[in-house]
């Protein structure tokens, strides 16, 4: 954004219009910019940020976000380990990641500065609550001099302000104690970055409304107000700067659009596909990081005749999940690694007795417990092969917040057209990440069509149940046959309560066909043949893999799940740049769409982007011998655009 | 089903399936599923409405048997698929048939939460106080003492006493019964089956291969009715050959008497089923045969029905909060869901 160091956007200077005081401020038009707010976790930063994110996109911005907190829920307060920042990226432009670097960094006190600081531009705005700088706070902080004063900050545009007392004199008449006071100094800094970014206050206004509209908590409502008006005017009476920055709005597709974070699409999909396609809901899951909001979401939505089941562990949840998909519910488990890891044995059954089954995987670090609140793509080979035996599964991986919505519903078709477990791989960075979202219409999203057992299927059948060693029944007119199979391999789905159907289902190796008991070793081959070759014939109801970019160049960019924003825009760059590149992103991972093997054939690089040690690159290479060059990245931390910008240059070099 | 239509009654034959039955001659599990294709018969329920789901061992073959719905599933997590074959489909009638290697110790667990949630599934957990598809090692309701493959000079791990768990995880429905006892069987099944709510029904049953005789003091003729107690509701605690023991409580400790000698009957204690405390069932719960010679007074095993209360099943509870939902603010539509957040429109 800004001007003076003009890595962002055209500056243009604009009329000015008088300041309260009198004063004259000059605008500047921008076209994107990148804040975060930063502070102890107990300092409502992600409140803040939240709410400028809402407002930015009413205004017309296209906006994306990045929230990052602590593993801690309350680490001791003022300390490196209870930092929670929220970054916002709100342009004028079409953008895809919440920015790399910051324009300007909000920070509480002196923890907040020292973790963020790096992040921030040379030149960027530095608004610091001076209120915070106190040598306890220093010492907590690990400093050992005063940043505020010790000459450290002298390239970028200090603004000092002393938050904490200015929000209790603000909100002194409201009679909050002294605590609930200070809990008011988010606003008051969310108030003054409206104020710089020339913002309505409507929209936050609104919100406090709405949340404290309880008469006891007339208070806290009317301090919140007065905090928020009063860190607006104190930018506008103290002019804290010279300048204050517009960014337009967003050349956007028209439409009705709200703001959505990966988790809050998945609980849409999920209700919407599942509604459309007639069939009931049920989502039974364990509380884990970061896939809980799943659950708390879809718990609110009991009027949608959502039934979500909050089970005793991550085995009892891929249980109740398996025994609703069996009695003719769609049943879908939601978790992160360490429960994939205890749902193995689970789904291994649901491939076996072939039933509908859908695991949400939001990833995080790992191994083991790993990092909880921070974000990677490490459970791809696990989805692919972390089961005993051979136990081919659908893998599905969303590549935005929005997009998985789509993907949702995508996984809601493929676990009930092939009766079949679905992953649908997340990952926490698209999880809590937001992102405007177009509402779709009703009328154009797809409807599924579910097809349930309901007569005796053994017409035209002349097996008699006990070739190859089978234990049990035979055929003849008049039965049913849970494993007969359609044109491409799906077997029917009774739901029990339906007469004439009666037939068992288990985790032994059965007949196909019959379903019987069977332990032959041809039966077996063949079986587990046929459920692999189940699998592939997905590819033929997907769509190609597309190239977008430059199809003749010499390097294609292929990725999959959540660094498709950071992908995107750096192949942009580089192609703005005048450098030849395509791009791929492969939303299906298991089976891949069919032309995937020609689609790589036709390249002589192939760089693959991925927050782990190479599993896309891995599987790439093993299915078409592709000599697919990996970008590695395991911190806990998404790509910024500027490492795959480099890593494309050098491929090109 | 409407009030006027007959209800349907099953033969055993409309239960059979033609699948060979694996189990070991002798085994206890055939009078079980004997019993069971009777006490099914004269329920009411059609077949279609009936579902088996069964976990890994000797006792979770049952629903390959059973010409009903059926699942046969993993070791030891056969309550939770059960329940999500409840919560999907509330009309079955579903049984969770386990063993106590099954139920008691890889899915100790899930049969705790089950039980605690009250969900409307039978829990007939088949204790044969070893593990017999594995070939013969202890379980965790092995007595101390059981000589096996993993347990060489016999097992010395306290074990579970499978009802006072139940009890513990709050069962609605707590009862014991024996493979051998085709009747008492055939009438704890069916009340089983009429409870709303979780129904834990531990049942003795033989392995002939590998722990052969380990119920017999409460099987063979000549033994049995000095060492169980055959529990009535409303009646006096009265057992042994000649009627004329019982239980009384004496303070908190529960004491084998002679009527006639140490007391009149009056004194003894009452069995009352549908007591709202556990306290009187769990007390029973601990009841446990003692052969040792130095035994004085040992206390009879007790069978029956330890304890049935009403209290309102999860699925009850979960669907009446979906009704409630519905209600007060009217069936959910998607395009409602879509905007309930800050909307914006771009022309
Ligand atoms: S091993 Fe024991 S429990 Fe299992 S079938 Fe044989 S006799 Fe029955």
């Amino acid at each position: 954004m800004i001007s003076n160091n003009g890595t962002s956007g055209s500056a243009a200077p604009t009329a000015a219009p008088l300041g309260a005081n009198g004063h004259a401020h000059r605008f500047e038009e921008v076209e994107s910019v990148t804040i975060r707010f930063a502070g102890d976790s107990g300092d409502g930063m992600q409140l803040a940020g939240t709410q400028f994110t809402n407002t930015s996109a009413l205004a017309g911005n296209d906006v994306a976000t990045f929230p990052d907190f602590p593993a801690e829920i309350r680490a001791p307060a003022g300390t490196l380990a209870g930092v929670s920042g929220f970054q916002v990226h709100f342009a004028a432009t079409d953008i895809h990641t919440p920015g790399d670097d910051l324009d300007a960094l909000v920070a509480m006190n002196p923890a907040a500065l020292k973790t963020n600081l790096r992040d921030l531009k040379p030149g960027g705005i530095l608004i610091l609550n001076t209120d915070g700088f106190e040598s306890s706070d220093l010492k907590k902080a690990a400093y050992k001099t005063n940043p505020l004063d010790d000459g450290s900050l002298k390239g970028y545009k200090i603004i000092r302000v002393p938050v904490t007392k200015l929000t209790r004199e603000a909100v002194k008449e409201c009679g909050l104690t002294p605590r609930e006071q200070d809990r008011c100094k988010n606003f008051f800094a969310l108030g003054l970055v409206y104020w710089m970014y020339e913002r309505s206050l409507e929209t936050t206004l609104r919100w406090v409304r709405e949340k404290f509209k309880k008469p006891e908590q007339l208070p806290t409502m009317e301090a919140n107000t007065k905090s928020l008006k009063a860190g607006y005017n104190y930018g506008e009476t103290v002019e804290v700067m010279p300048v204050q920055y517009k960014v337009g709005k967003a050349k956007i597709a028209p439409g009705t659009y709200r703001k959505i974070t990966g988790n809050e699409a998945i609980v849409l999909g999920l209700v919407a596909a599942t509604q459309l396609a007639n069939k009931p809901l049920i989502y039974a899951s364990y509380p884990i990081t970061p896939a809980s909001s799943v659950l708390e979401g879809l718990a609110e939505l009991r009027r949608y005749g959502v039934k979500t089941f909050q089970a005793e562990d991550e085995i009892a949840a891929v249980g109740v999940a398996i025994g609703a998909s069996y009695g003719g519910a769609v049943g879908v488990t939601g978790t992160s690694g360490p429960g994939v890891c205890l749902k193995s044995e689970g789904i291994g059954l649901a491939v076996m007795t072939e039933l509908p089954l859908i695991i949400v995987d939001v990833q995080r670090g790992g191994p083991s417990t790993g990092l909880p609140t921070k974000t990677e793509q490490a459970d791809l080979l696990q989805a692919m092969f972390g089961r005993n035996g051979e136990c081919p599964v659908a893998i599905l991986a969303a590549q935005t917040p929005s997009d998985c919505f789509d993907i949702a519903f995508e996984a809601v078709r493929i676990a009930t057209r092939f009766m079949c477990p679905v992953f649908l791989l997340s990952d926490g960075y698209i999880a809590n990440g937001s992102e405007p979202w177009k509402i779709p219409v009703i009328a154009d999203l797809p409807r599924l069509e579910v097809k349930n057992a309901t007569q005796p299927n053994s017409d035209g059948w002349t097996g008699t149940g006990h070739e190859s060693g089978a234990e049990g029944e035979g055929g003849g007119a008049g039965k049913f046959l849970p494993y007969r199979r359609d044109e491409l391999l799906a077997r029917p789905w009774a739901i029990p309560g339906t007469p004439g159907l009666e037939h068992r289902i288990g985790g032994i190796e059965k007949q196909d066909v019959t379903g019987n008991v069977n332990y032959e070793p041809a039966n077996h081959e063949h079986m587990v043949k046929t459920r692999a070759q189940k699998i592939e014939n997905i590819a033929l109801t997907i769509p190609d893999l597309a190239i977008h970019g430059d199809a003749d160049a010499n390097l294609l960019v292929i990725g999959w799940g959540g660094t498709y924003g950071s992908i995107t825009t750096a192949v942009e760059r580089t192609r703005r740049r005048g450098l030849k590149v395509a791009q791929a992103h492969l939303r299906h991972l298991n089976p891949m769409p069919k032309n995937t093997g020609d689609v790589l054939k036709k390249f002589k690089k192939i760089l693959v982007p991925e927050l782990n040690s190479g599993q896309l690159s891995w599987l790439l290479r093993a299915k078409y011998l592709a000599p697919a060059e990996g970008l590695n990245k395991i911190q806990g931390r998404p790509f910024l655009v500027s490492e795959i910008e480099a890593a494309i240059e050098k491929a090109l070099a | 089903m409407a009030a006027s239509s007959p209800l349907p009654t099953l033969t055993t034959k409309d239960l059979t399936t033609d699948q060979d039955v694996r189990w070991c001659p002798g085994c206890g599990d055939y009078s079980i599923l004997a019993q069971m294709k009777k006490a099914l018969g004269t329920l009411g329920v059609p077949r279609e409405k009936i579902a088996f789901v069964s976990g890994i061992g000797c006792s979770s073959r049952f629903p390959y048997y059973m010409n009903t719905y059926g699942f046969h599933t993993i070791h030891g997590r056969a309550p939770t698929f059960a329940t999500g074959l409840r919560l999907a489909n509330p009309d079955l009638q579903v049984w969770v048939v386990t063993g106590d290697g099954d139920g008691l110790s890889i899915g100790g667990n899930h049969l705790v939460h089950a039980l605690r949630r009250n969900v409307d599934i039978k829990v007939l957990l088949f204790n044969n106080e070893i593990y017999g598809l594995t070939k013969g090692q202890y379980s965790p309701a092995s007595r101390i003492g059981t000589p096996s493959k993993t347990s060489p000079g016999g097992s010395f791990e306290t074990p579970v006493r499978p009802l006072s768990l139940a009890l513990a995880a709050e069962a609605t429905f707590v009862a014991r019964t024996i493979d051998v006892d085709p009747q008492h069987l055939v009438a704890i099944l069916q009340k089983a089956a009429a409870h709303k709510g979780s129904a834990f029904v531990e049942i003795y049953q033989n392995c002939k291969i590998f722990n052969d005789g380990v119920f017999e003091y409460a099987t063979e003729k000549s033994v049995k009715s000095d060492n169980v107690l055959y529990l009535e509701h409303g009646k006096p605690m009265v057992f042994g050959k000649d009627r004329n023991r019982g239980i009384r409580l004496n303070g908190l400790k529960p004491e084998v008497v002679t009527i006639g000698k140490d007391c009149q009957l009056d004194d003894l204690l009452t069995h009352d089923e549908v007591a709202e405390e556990p306290t009187l069932a769990y007390l029973l719960s601990r009841f446990a045969h003692d052969d040792s010679p130095t035994a004085v007074n040992p206390f009879p095993e007790p069978v029956g029905v330890f304890r049935t209360v009403r209290k309102p099943t999860y699925e009850e509870q979960l669907n009446s909060r979906v009704a409630e939902a519905i209600t007060k603010k009217g069936k959910g539509k998607i395009e409602d869901l879509f905007k309930a957040e800050d909307v914006w429109t771009v022309e």
